[in-house]
């Protein structure tokens, strides 16, 4: 197929046409970065209201935007498209392939993103404000009482669906085509792994997603009653067809932070990562599960006894794998050659941040004491430790890992090391207190708040203020690194890393295995 | 392709017979959860539903030693403006015994309008042993403007209805449905 080792076009035209995966899991990237800005613009207009009791800064009905515009951003624009960024770069280079496997559908996959979030946001100027329902867009509140900016937020969700199923299949396709000789499915990185299994959830549950939003476009604009009491239908059915989608979207925003750790704790521990095909099971147990435990996310509805207590023991069943994933983790580094770089260090808080979030997580699963936890602060707190020190710190611990083995440069190690410190205690400052808050009965989502939970409120917005401006240090660092940081030509950027993408030279050409590498050794052995 | 591999399954198989999982998915929503959701609302009894058709009657036998209370409450939706009230807010009753009553709605607007009311059941586990032989709530009701109108229900507890049971609630939500009424017949 002609001249093979060309070096990328020039211009734009070069980010328009590219169907190279490196290309285009740098555009995911970057464009995730942009989101994650935008919704933590959005989450400082909400920390600012709610930094003394009182109205002080924005209109209640522009505060639900914010919440609602926070979630769906940062869920969907943000976490989603960095994972999915981060897959692109690394699974052709960690099992030996040349490319994706359908570039061309690669370069559509992202290039719908951006039109879906510039549509999402101009709902912000349109009339009647954008969306206000929640990033959980329950009916009726979506439907009947919703702005008429709804449509164009429906439109989003499609398009957005449209761009992860096309990934994720990409992704599959990948995994099962395009292995190099020898890479068999036990011999695959674990990140690898973790990403083929949200691949299948992705392509699962984001149609239900679709079929949803179908549905309340239906209702709002063609005279369908799915989830109208008036025409027979009912505004419960809306909860469990989204939680449906919704709980295995959470373990696709966790998996592949999962299988970051996996590669990134080993190689600072300086061991092979504990129990391999543990992992591997777990990871396939946690999805088979998050499809049998969504209507805890509803246990108020009014179920039956029966109903409530499989979803309650269903639920707890996932703290088992997800145990043995944690397990796992730190025999990884018991007795290791530990050393603390910044992927490390995020690596940790990860481990230490999301394990307290799983704690949380079990003490909602218990489905009579859910119903005083129901909506308050308390769950804001448990999500944000599984999101945010969950999937966000360990897509940073992944951009500070492989970063020099992307652009060839090293980034500065004692600003990432502020830049973990800072981020680590902002966080902690800002979302620990919302336990206390939510426990004593602080409801979610609500501009004004008593004057009891004051003093703690005003602590999580310092925190909030703190954790935001810390990525700016990130961006700051990260920007640097490119342009000027201290340049690194060994292929192992890292001592103990381990896997193919530490084989090619560095920075990682344009293209890279074009001939199959020789894979011998099983994933993690030195 | 100059490069080697491990699967000798071409991509293009995978990526298509993965876009027949979306579309089964997407298809799964409409024509499985939609229907299984209101089967088992129906069979369960869950949210107080009740069936939505008239019952037709089994042998019947008047349990007389046992009395209960069934309570009736109307509620108007939103900022629907009809008057909605029960005849009778009380009734006791024997389970198996045939029982009537009425619903009274007046239309204050000038305009015609259409209204829907939707039933529900507590406790929940009742609304399996309330049966209705006639409702106002099986079909729409339209009134003229500055019109009233009484609206039967007929209904019978069932002799097996649990013991514990003393008292059932049966509320209606009125919905003002004039608007959607109106567009189907503009789209005829």
């Amino acid at each position: 197929m002609g001249d093979h080792h060309h070096g990328p076009a020039a211009g734009v035209t070069r980010w328009l046409f590219t169907t190279n995966h490196k290309d285009i899991g740098t555009m995911y990237l970057w464009f995730s970065f942009a989101m994650f800005l935008l919704g933590g613009f959005f989450a400082m207009v909400i920390r600012a209201e709610l930094f003394q009791p009182g109205m002080q800064l924005v209109e209640p009905a522009f505060f639900n935007q914010m919440t609602t515009l926070h979630g769906l951003v940062m869920v969907f624009g943000a976490i989603m498209p960095s994972f999915v960024g981060l897959a692109n770069w690394l699974i052709p280079m960690m099992i030996g392939a040349p490319d994706m496997a359908l570039p061309r559908m690669n370069n559509w996959s992202f290039w719908i993103l951006p039109p879906a979030f510039l549509m999402l946001a101009s709902t912000l100027f349109m009339e009647g404000g954008a969306p206000a329902f929640g990033w959980t867009f329950y009916a009726p509140l979506s439907t009947t009482y919703a702005p008429p900016s709804v449509t164009f937020f429906i439109f989003a969700i499609h398009i957005l669906g449209v761009s992860s199923i096309m990934g994720s299949i990409n992704i599959i396709a990948t995994v099962m085509n395009m292995r190099a000789p020898g890479m068999t499915y036990m011999k695959m990185p674990m990140f690898v792994w973790t990403w083929l299994i949200t691949a299948f959830l992705l392509v699962a549950v984001m149609p239900v997603l679709a079929g949803a939003v179908t549905m309340m476009l239906m209702d709002i604009h063609f005279g369908t009653s799915f989830f109208s009491a008036a025409g027979g239908g009912d505004p419960v059915l809306f909860q469990h067809i989204f939680w449906f989608f919704g709980h295995p979207e959470v373990y696709i925003i966790i998996l592949p932070a999962f299988g970051v750790v996996s590669q990134i704790i080993p190689a600072f521990s300086r061991k092979p990562l504990f129990g391999y095909a543990s992992m591997v099971y777990a990871t396939a147990s946690i999805a088979f599960l998050s499809f049998v435990v969504w209507a805890h996310h509803m246990y108020t509805v009014g179920m039956p006894v029966a109903g409530e207590l499989f979803f309650m023991y269903a639920t707890m069943l996932i703290a088992v794998p997800t145990g043995v994933k944690v397990f796992n983790w730190i025999s990884t580094m018991w007795r290791g050659s530990l050393s603390f770089e910044t992927p490390m260090l995020f690596s940790i808080g990860f481990l230490v941040l999301f394990t307290l979030g799983g704690f949380t997580g079990l003490m909602l699963s218990i489905a009579p004491a859910d119903f005083q936890y129901h909506d308050t602060y308390f769950v804001v707190a448990h999500f944000h430790y599984v999101m945010v020190a969950g999937a966000v710190f360990s897509m940073t611990a992944a951009v500070y890992y492989w970063l020099p083995k992307w652009c060839g440069r090293m980034y500065s190690e004692s600003m990432g090391k502020i830049h973990f410190w800072i981020s680590f205690i902002g966080f902690n400052i800002t979302f620990f207190p919302q336990h206390f808050v939510g426990l004593a009965g602080m409801p979610r989502r609500i501009p004004d708040y008593a004057l009891q939970f004051a003093d703690f409120n005003m602590m999580s917005s310092i925190g909030a203020f703190i954790y935001g401006a810390s990525q700016l240090l990130f961006l700051y660092n990260v920007i640097a690194t490119i342009v000027s940081g201290e340049r690194v030509s060994d292929e192992k950027v890292w001592d103990g890393a381990e896997g193919l993408e530490w084989t090619v030279p560095t920075p990682a050409p344009y293209h890279t295995f074009e001939e199959p590498p020789l894979v011998s050794k099983p994933a993690g052995t030195f | 392709m100059a490069y080697v591999r491990l699967s000798k399954v071409p991509a293009i198989d995978t990526a298509l017979k993965l876009s027949g999982v979306a579309v089964v998915m997407f298809a799964f929503v409409f024509v499985v959860m939609v229907p299984l959701y209101n089967v088992l609302c129906d069979v369960l009894g869950i949210n107080g539903k009740t069936a939505g058709t008239a019952y037709t009657a089994v042998p019947v036998m008047i349990d007389e030693s046992r009395e209960v209370t069934v309570q009736f409450v109307a509620i108007n939706n939103n900022e629907m403006p009809w008057g909605f009230a029960p005849d009778a807010r009380v009734m006791r009753v024997h389970p198996g015994a045939a029982n009537g009553t009425i619903f009274r709605a007046t239309n204050p607007t000038n305009a015609p309008m259409v209204a829907q009311a939707i039933p529900s059941i507590s406790p929940s586990r009742a609304a399996a042993y309330f049966h209705k032989t006639e409702c106002f709530c099986f079909e729409q009701q339209g009134l003229a403007g500055l019109a009233t109108a009484d609206m039967p229900l007929q209904f019978i507890v069932d002799q097996d209805l649990p013991r514990d049971i003393h008292t059932i609630t049966l509320s209606y939500t009125l919905f003002d449905v004039t608007a959607s009424v109106t567009d189907q017949v503009v789209a005829r």
